[in-house]
């Protein structure tokens, strides 16, 4: 093989695969639709597939040399959405939100319901017929109806999941879609399965219901025993002006600034071992990254890092705009710095990283 | 033969914000050519098309108006990249963040609305809406990409392309006033072969979401002896039930009221009795709300009329509306026109 060959790339097949699963719809476990598309990508480059109780798939692809380090990789397929609760007569249904949806993003949007991906709309009461005052409230869930048309009731019932109908664009260099987070992280990490170090056992884990409690990635990490866990998810750029001009303290991470990588979030305290390699890669490589602002979110890292009795983990994000809203933004440029990144700290993995001065 | 839901999905799809009516109104003058004998923009941009009637000159005119401007938005400023806008028609602005947008710049660019985080914005409740003043819109392109290609000033319509749900239900943005359109064009498919007495002037007005501007100068222009504004109404849905609502698919409603001559109104409704055409009494106590709030104050005043299609959300980017309800607006004005008699103005009475 080439060098070339063993270098993996961002370019049009892995942004196609991005297009095809960011138009895909799948939420909580029931994401059928997201793991086909997956399985099919990764089969030719794995020693095993398997897809456990809670639909995770839990591939593998071995290492070329004896007593390498078991490295699992995590990224997640489900997004975030909405269950339909109850139906009411022509075509309308109550919804409630799976995952963290501020429901402020809701009126006014086109949604898709189930497998099917019937459409629908989610409305709001016309600005003529309102009183006084009305605009100054948040519409709530219990006053927003699901709307198929009065004819198409038929189609929809309680217990069908309802998505964002956003089609994924290209916009310069931009990526412009719904469930960027995380269908940019499981297209990195398939990539990277056909991409894998042979230095380390290379335990990629596609988890379920990571927006409703990082459960799928709870069980995967109890499955694979690893010694050690990077998770590939997407995290939140708030990189725009304040409403004063005044500086923006609160950016989280900001696009076009390379990988994020976290040292603290909500649910984790990274592992200082696995993020002074990742620092020290970076500077050696070049590679631009940041260091998401610690404080509120999380990622798989949080479940997985509590699993059996503890596994050393990191999280490495790509940044986007407008996370858990009907279409995000992120960047090629962060994208392909987050594969580099991850791809270069893995071959270049030392096989005491976990030993303690 | 036109299709009328392909005619309004392509309408939909093109822009056309009060006084910038241009995209619309070229394709709207395009599909209605072969129907009309001769058609002419005004000068704040109304397409009057001409139909003429079969009776011997001079022959009395009926005007049509259906506005075909929508509402949108437009670049107040630019700042590192982000653009702040404010509101052309009316709009709650707690619909916005999310939504895909194009900005018409300098090209035609893709953005999406920006719901900034509480903590870059003025202390406040936390899910709170946003006030529009302070709502961005992102295009995806560097700070220095957008400040070349972005004016203040370019206009910013909704990107949301239409859906049909079951039964022909279409959904999407500018069908406020477009399914008029379509049911103005379906008229006019249907009068094609019909000697019908009377010049009929159809007309697709601009400017009625923000000063009526067509409603007051096309009149003018044509001297109307009859004016009916097509324009769509409440359908009963989620937080709409109350009396000014109708429900959606079941029919067009007529007005009563200040805009509405009775007599007009007598006229039209026997005609839509004949045929079956389910028809709402639509109360509108002080005015309509539409261009025939404009129209009947013209010159001397002209004698109007006010034919509204239900339609659900009204001013959101997922409007919803029945196909049913646009072909049975159209075919009521096409039969009643076939039937107007020459001396309908010298019968016409205020009282029966």
């Amino acid at each position: 093989m080439t060098a070339k060959t063993l270098s993996p790339v961002i370019e049009k097949e892995q942004i196609a695969l991005l297009e095809q699963l960011s138009n895909a719809c799948g939420i909580l476990s029931d994401v059928g639709e997201v793991r086909k598309i997956v399985l099919e990508k990764i089969q030719p480059y794995c020693d095993s597939v398997k897809v456990d109780a809670l639909g995770n798939i839990l591939a593998i692809r071995k290492a070329q040399q004896p007593g390498a380090l078991r490295v699992m990789l995590a990224a997640h397929m489900d997004e975030v959405g909405f269950m339909v609760v109850e139906s009411e007569e022509g075509g309308l249904f109550k919804l409630v939100t799976v995952g963290g949806i501020d429901v402020r993003y809701l009126p006014g949007k086109p949604v898709l319901v189930g497998k099917d991906h019937v459409p629908g709309v989610i409305g709001a009461k016309p600005i003529h017929l309102m009183k006084r005052d009305e605009m100054q409230t948040a519409m709530d869930l219990d006053g927003l109806r699901l709307d198929v048309g009065p004819d198409g009731g038929d189609k929809v019932k309680p217990g069908d999941h309802v998505y964002f109908a956003t089609r994924f664009q290209q916009v310069g260099s931009s990526m412009v879609g719904k469930a960027l987070d995380d269908r940019i992280g499981v297209v990195t990490l398939a990539t990277l399965l056909q991409y894998a170090p042979a230095n380390i056992e290379l335990l990629a884990a596609f988890t379920t219901q990571e927006e409703i409690g990082l459960r799928g990635a709870r069980v995967a990490a109890y499955g694979f025993d690893p010694d050690l866990a990077i998770v590939l998810d997407s995290t939140p750029a708030h990189d725009y002006p304040s409403y004063d001009g005044s500086e923006n303290r609160y950016f989280n991470t900001r696009l076009d600034a390379g990988p994020a990588i976290y040292v603290a979030d909500t649910g984790t305290i990274s592992d200082p071992r696995l993020l002074q390699h990742l620092f020290r890669v970076a500077a050696e490589n070049g590679i631009p990254y940041q260091i998401r602002q610690p404080g509120p979110g999380g990622t798989d890292a949080g479940s997985i890092h509590k699993q059996r009795s503890g596994i050393p983990s990191v999280s490495i994000s790509v940044p986007g705009r407008y996370a858990h809203s009907p279409v995000m933004v992120s960047r090629l440029s962060d994208w392909r710095n987050s594969l580099t990144l991850a791809h270069t700290a893995l071959t270049t993995l030392p096989q005491d990283i976990l030993q303690r001065a | 033969m036109t299709d009328i839901k392909q005619f309004l999905n392509e309408l939909l799809s093109l822009p056309g914000l009060s006084a910038y009516e241009g995209p619309a109104r070229e394709h709207i003058a395009s599909t209605w050519k072969p129907l009309v004998d001769e058609m002419q923009v005004s000068p704040i941009g109304s397409l009057h098309a001409l139909k003429k009637g079969f009776g011997s000159e001079p022959r009395p005119r009926i005007l049509l108006a259906a506005h075909m401007d929508a509402i949108g938005m437009m670049v107040t400023g630019v700042t590192d990249g982000f653009l702040s806008f404010t509101e052309i028609g009316g709009i709650d602005p707690r619909l916005l963040p999310g939504l895909r947008v194009t900005v018409h710049a300098k090209r035609n660019l893709p953005g999406i609305i920006v719901m900034p985080r509480d903590a870059l914005l003025p202390e406040r409740k936390s899910e709170t809406p946003v006030e529009m003043k302070y709502l961005f819109i992102d295009l995806g392109l560097s700070a220095a990409e957008t400040a070349e290609l972005v004016q203040i000033g370019d206009l910013v319509s909704f990107a949301q392309e239409p859906m049909e749900l079951p039964n022909g239900i279409i959904t999407g943005h500018s069908l406020d006033n477009r399914a008029s359109v379509a049911a103005v064009t379906a008229c006019l498919e249907e009068l094609h072969n019909v000697q019908h007495a009377w010049d009929v002037w159809a007309v697709a007005t601009a400017q009625e979401e923000e000063t009526l501007g067509g409603g007051f100068t096309a009149p003018f222009a044509i001297r109307p002896d009859l004016a009916v504004a097509i324009d769509v109404t409440f359908a009963k849905g989620p937080g709409a039930s109350d009396w000014r609502t109708f429900p959606l698919g079941k029919g067009v409603s007529l007005g009563i009221g200040s805009n509405v001559h009775p007599g007009f109104f007598k006229a039209v409704k026997e005609v839509a009795d004949k045929l079956d055409i389910p028809v709402h009494n639509e109360l509108m106590p002080r005015g309509s709300g539409t261009d025939a709030l404009a129209m009947q104050i013209v010159a001397d005043g002209i004698t109007t009329l006010v034919i509204g299609i239900p339609l659900r959300y009204m001013h959101t980017p997922v409007e919803m509306v029945a196909m049913k309800d646009i072909q049975r607006a159209g075919h009521l004005l096409a039969s009643f026109i076939a039937t107007l008699p020459v001396d309908f103005m010298q019968n016409l009475k205020w009282d029966d």
